[in-house]
């Protein structure tokens, strides 16, 4: 399960915040899942986080931390410096990843990369490979990824993407329901919006506020409702 | 350094073309100021400034000392400030680098060459002992201009520091001599535009920066330009006049934090 | 050092009126910064830290990269200002060593083969300092780490005892730190009772070793309950949407 599902299952019981070394459960009784760790046979959360159990397994999810990056995830990066045979790429990871020659959609020649990606570019790019010692690869190679232009770049908390996304996509078509724009939320915690100035400026705020309120409870129709006041109040 | 994506910078360049700013504000406005005084037990003063969400803490620590030998009558005061990593990411630990030398000296100015401290009240044995002033910048948490929060900490920590003298056997305890200080506000250009208190994203971004200190009638105590952009004339002027007012109305918060 | 005070006196009654078992009074908040992952805010009798947590992230310069597993630098520093003397900025012999043994406490809880090559930087600020800095900075980098989401196995906690006029107590203030005849620093992982850090200085008998010792993991598991209820507290709220 992932954070957005999470909080939707949970909608009737209470959430439950755990820290560090909170004992969980047995794995006699049940199978350690995300965020966990067992010793002498019991169950303990490794983070701070939300609990999240189910019939089979105890999971935590973590309510903070940095972008942990996972293959196949879409993300939004910063390009650091221009190499030789590629590029240095800032993804909010503890690491920058590597931008190889070959995995983007031009034909780039040794020594000419400063030509399509400088320094203080985005990029939309997937996550292509991480190895043994966490070395990160992305790539460009994709049609939905490429050089981002316009709009506007801000942070959230890794952690929150899931519920700004929503289920399915749920809470960015919510937005856009009241708002014309574009929006791309990376799994990085990085997120593209594009919209005339007042709009994203609207945006932003309602992003935050997902971002602040994540894990309490009636959040959809809290913000559904400050979306429908603010369209009625422009009109 | 992290880098600014430069599609963030040209977001802001475009609400400045329309008279606006990331978080909203005015050109000329200046984000939330909270003053604590007292705050540092060990302290002979102290002083925690937040501006918008850049802490800055100041201690003053008092010593006695020998004068210098071209002022055997004056105390002696000296500015130190410490961007410690725990306050920003690209904050490194080690010896001082210029921007840390640069904002103490700065701030050490501001308070020197308008002598908001008495000095010459801090003799005590002419040519061999005087008082020694130590102002201490702890930086805390950096999210845009420095220079203001931290000349505010000192003000706001020397106006509420007493002269330690029952603890060097010189008698009793007295408030630290003060005369008005001036106020210090800052401001940076963008895309040719000039706003006052640069937010972090703001910062990063600035072509050039100008610091300037006010006293309570409006005569001009101090400047500094950093950075290396270039100001016309009309924006100095621009910059001037935001911080006589600015200034005025931060001297009056300061003034009601020390209880005055 | 000589003095006419009583540190304790035959009620077993201290100079603030504390018994040999109390702790001083503590407070913690968790999440008080804006540009660190984590951060903790942590007054301990006079004493008054801040700590920041950055990362998992690059370690630089490469060298200190460890291709296993994440290093972790915990960095110990007293402001000029925190000291009766006022004390030079930057580090000196004795907040490297500290640095070094909180590092080394640290390390052993973080699951830091989650992160090769990356480091954690944790720094500890002595903003107001009155006996037992180390102690309190550990506690409050134990905090800051949760809230920084650092996967860990335990919450590292740590509480000093020692020995004032002859008798054993817990948590030294500052005249009885100055007066006293022995300094035990203790840091533990609550969960397994299992020692990161362990300091001594001064004269105890093999008896008065084991009773200061029992009394310091004792003050740790009374400060780790303060430690999770502040991190609880802050998340809660949250929760509750306050």
């Amino acid at each position: 399960m992932n954070f957005e599902e999470v909080c939707c299952f949970m909608q009737k019981e209470k959430r439950k915040i755990v820290v560090p070394s909170q004992i969980l459960g047995d794995i006699k009784s049940k199978k350690a899942g995300r965020g966990t760790f067992i010793e002498d046979g019991k169950i303990y959360s490794e983070r701070l986080g939300v609990l999240n159990e189910n019939d089979r397994y105890i999971n935590v999810v973590p309510l903070k931390g940095r972008y942990d990056p996972t293959v196949g995830d879409f993300v939004i990066g910063v390009v650091e410096e221009a190499l030789g045979t590629g590029w240095l790429v800032d993804i909010n990871a503890s690491s920058p990843a590597l931008l190889h020659q070959n995995e983007v959609p031009w034909n780039v020649d040794f020594g000419d990369t400063e030509r399509y990606l400088n320094r203080g570019d985005s990029i939309m790019a997937k996550v292509l490979s991480i190895d043994e010692l966490k070395k990160l690869q992305i790539t460009l190679n994709d049609r939905n990824l490429y050089k981002i232009k316009g709009g506007h770049i801000i942070d959230v908390e890794p952690s929150r993407v899931p519920r700004i996304i929503g289920k399915k996509g749920s809470m960015l078509s919510l937005i856009k329901k009241y708002i014309r724009c574009r929006i791309f939320v990376g799994q990085n915690g990085r997120i593209w919006v594009d919209a005339d100035t007042e709009s994203i400026e609207k945006v932003l705020q309602t992003i935050y506020k997902i971002e602040d309120e994540s894990i309490t409870f009636g959040l959809t129709n809290r913000i559904e409702e400050m979306l429908k006041k603010d369209a009625k109040d422009v009109r | 350094m992290t880098v600014v994506p430069i599609i963030k910078r040209d977001y802001i360049y475009k609400l400045a073309e329309q008279g606006k700013r990331v978080d909203g504000r005015n050109f000329d406005e200046y984000r939330k100021i909270e003053i604590e005084t007292g705050v540092v037990s060990k302290a002979e003063g102290s002083a925690r400034v937040k501006i918008g969400n850049t802490q800055v803490m100041a201690g003053i620590k008092m010593d006695v000392g020998e004068p210098y030998s071209d002022s055997p009558d004056s105390g002696v005061m000296t500015t130190a400030a410490e961007l410690i990593p725990l306050a920003s990411p690209d904050f490194e630990a080690g010896p001082p680098r210029e921007d840390a030398i640069e904002l103490a000296r700065v701030v050490d100015r501001g308070v020197r060459e308008s002598e908001v401290i008495e000095l010459d009240k801090l003799c005590i044995e002419p040519g061999e002992k005087v008082w020694i002033v130590f102002i201490d910048l702890h930086i805390l948490d950096y999210d845009g201009n420095l220079f203001d929060a931290a000349s505010l900490a000192s003000l706001a920590a020397l106006s509420t520091a007493k002269v330690p003298a029952e603890r060097f056997e010189l008698g009793e305890d007295y408030p630290l001599p003060l005369k008005e200080p001036p106020i210090s506000c800052t401001s940076v250009k963008f895309n040719n535009v000039v706003v006052i208190d640069p937010a972090l994203d703001e910062e990063e971004i600035a072509d050039a920066r100008l610091t300037v200190a006010t006293d309570t009638n409006g005569d001009l105590r101090a400047m500094q330009k950093g950075l290396n952009g270039s100001f016309t004339r009309e924006e100095i002027q621009k910059i001037i006049k935001a911080s006589i007012d600015n200034g005025r109305e931060i001297r009056r918060q300061l003034y009601k934090s020390i209880g005055k | 050092m000589e003095s006419d005070v009583e540190l304790i006196d035959s009620n077993g009654k201290r100079l603030d009126g504390r018994g040999p078992e109390d702790i001083r009074p503590i407070k913690i908040e968790a999440g008080v910064l804006h540009r660190a992952d984590g951060s903790c805010y942590l007054e301990w009798g006079g004493n008054k830290v801040l700590v920041a947590v950055y990362g998992p992230r690059e370690a630089i310069p490469r060298h200190t990269q460890n291709p296993l597993r994440a290093v972790v630098k915990a960095r110990y520093n007293m402001a000029a200002f925190s000291v009766e003397d006022r004390k030079r900025p930057g580090p000196d012999r004795r907040s490297r060593e500290i640095s070094k043994v909180i590092s080394e406490a640290l390390e052993k809880v973080i699951l830091t083969e989650q992160f090769p090559r990356a480091a954690i930087d944790v720094n500890i600020e002595v903003l107001d300092a009155e006996a037992g800095t180390r102690c309190a900075g550990l506690t409050a980098a134990g905090v800051a780490l949760a809230d920084a989401g650092i996967p860990m196995t335990d919450i590292p906690v740590s509480c000093a005892a020692g020995k004032i006029a002859g008798h054993v107590a817990v948590d030294l203030g500052k005249e009885e730190d100055n007066c006293g005849d022995a300094d035990l620093p203790v840091a533990i992982s609550p969960r397994t009772g299992e020692i990161l850090l362990l300091q001594m200085d001064g004269h105890l008998t093999l008896e008065e070793f084991n009773k200061a010792f029992d009394l310091a993991v004792k003050g740790c598991h009374t400060v780790s309950e303060i430690q999770k209820k502040a991190i609880l507290d802050k998340y809660q709220s949250v929760l509750e949407g306050k």
